[in-house]
């Protein structure tokens, strides 16, 4: 959060910058079967965010060390490409790929049935080819949708969705200037299915009331998504 | 497939707006489920593979199409790997050795173990990369599957060796039906029209022999099964 409370980002309609109501999300399309060599694949737009993931495996878990007796492990790896963003990227691994690598991680490990598979690995890796903000929520969404596309049990689909507060004003789905200038950021991985929650992060500061209309926001929000994950999952194995 | 949004998602209408809420209207849609997938009450269906009872209730697990048959629900996924069983003809890759034995990576979560009793001939103490090196594919018989899902295969029987010439192609287990279609027919045609050796593994390799233009036709004809794999046909 910047913390520039001064810069107006909602007019006098109640309407953000980019024409959205606080409610709305922005434009998302999900494919699905996107690398032919990836055992499940997933490209995910969500406004100016785009994620590509791949799953690969189970398979036997390398180094050994790694290998768990009584469940197989995820192998998580989020990484922002450096032509993502405006400012160039270092490649290679830093402290906030890490931290997102881990929370999608086990916000994941959560609904895939790791047990079946004990001794393996399954790898699943996040490039970022595109940033706006909420780039951890496409990634944990896109990354589910793979994982379903690979075959990959699961006892459900995760979608992560983030609000935030904006001029004193709950919305749903920030977009980059109100990640940067807003006052709180809220992002969450909902199981669709059941309404649980695998996976909350809070940046800044929310009352109780905000904290609740954020909540509302990310839970119908990830109603919507979900449906297109499911379309988009289904649509790719009918012809 | 690509599934769009309008130019901008709202919550309240976007459902309604691109039927994105739920399944297509089509019949096919109907039968295809995603994981978490709620399929009804336990009590009048047992569930079967791809599917869980959770609180009395079924759920699907897999990402595919459903199955009821005798009682029970299942869903036949459009997406597997290979589990091995004994018995099975596989087709590995050598990927790794010690004085004793090789590592066949089959395919499978899991990596078989190639004992030197079990390798091709007889192979000295320490022998075994001068026999069979890392990289090379093999094709070999499972036979035995223990609990902690560790399996063994081996090469003593009749038509298991090293592989040395032609080529070796893979398409998912669960397509291989279809390969070889109603009682071996499609793949006995597909032998003849090619003219071609073909050794179908059960871990959806196969060992195809033959000329170049053959080894192309019978190319052609997995690209197109693995195409279509998501199709109506079962």
């Amino acid at each position: 959060m910047g913390g520039y409370g001064d810069v107006q980002m909602i007019d006098e309609n109640g309407l953000r910058m980019d024409g959205r109501s606080p409610g709305d999300i922005r434009e998302v399309t999900i494919e699905t079967g996107v690398i032919p060599v990836a055992d499940g694949s997933c490209r995910m737009t969500w406004g100016t965010n785009e994620a590509i993931v791949a799953v690969y495996g189970p398979m036997e878990a390398h180094p050994r060390k790694i290998q768990r007796q009584d469940r197989a492990v995820l192998d998580v790896a989020y990484n922002m490409a450096p032509f993502s963003t405006t400012d160039r990227i270092r490649p290679g691994f830093n402290r906030r790929s890490r931290e997102i690598s881990k929370v999608t991680k086990d916000a994941l490990e959560s609904v895939v049935m790791l047990e079946l598979y004990p001794r393996s690995k399954i790898r699943v890796t996040i490039e970022i080819v595109s940033a706006e903000a909420g780039t951890r929520c496409v990634g944990l969404t896109a990354a589910s949708v793979a994982l379903a596309d690979a075959g990959i049990p699961m006892t459900d689909l995760v979608v992560s969705v983030a609000s935030g507060k904006i001029n004193d004003v709950v919305v749903c789905d920030l977009n980059k200037e109100e990640d940067n200038y807003g006052e709180a950021d809220l992002p969450m991985g909902i199981l669709p299915n059941s309404g649980e929650l695998v996976f909350l992060q809070m940046d800044g500061d929310l009352s109780q009331e905000e904290f609740s209309q954020a909540w509302e926001y990310n839970m119908e929000a990830a109603q919507v998504v979900h449906g297109m994950m499911v379309e988009a999952l289904k649509g790719g194995g009918s012809q | 497939m690509v599934m769009n949004s309008g130019p901008v998602a709202r919550p309240d209408n976007m459902a309604k707006k691109n039927g994105a809420a739920g399944p297509r209207g089509n019949i096919r849609g109907q039968n295809l489920v995603v994981p978490g997938e709620d399929l009804g009450d336990s009590e009048d269906f047992e569930a079967g593979h791809g599917v869980i009872a959770i609180s009395g209730r079924l759920k699907a697990v897999k990402q595919g199409r459903l199955r009821e048959k005798g009682g029970s629900i299942s869903v036949d996924p459009t997406h597997t790997r290979y589990i091995p069983r004994p018995g099975d003809l596989v087709i590995g890759y050598i990927e790794g050795c010690t004085n004793n034995l090789w590592f066949i990576e089959l395919g499978a979560p899991f990596n078989a173990i190639l004992p030197m009793s079990l390798g091709p001939g007889k192979v000295d103490f320490g022998g075994t990369r001068s026999v069979m090196d890392i990289g090379d594919a093999v094709l070999c018989r499972i036979q035995e599957v223990e609990e902690t899902h560790s399996s063994v295969v081996t090469m003593k029987g009749m038509g298991l060796r090293k592989i040395r010439s032609g080529v070796v192609e893979e398409i998912d287990p669960h397509l291989l039906g279809r390969l070889i279609g109603k009682g071996g027919e499609s793949l006995r045609r597909l032998k003849a029209e090619a003219d071609c050796r073909i050794v179908v593994a059960d871990n959806g390799r196969m060992w195809i022999d033959g000329e170049l233009d053959g080894i192309l036709d019978v190319r052609n004809k997995l690209s197109v099964i693995s195409d279509r794999k998501n199709g109506g046909e079962n």
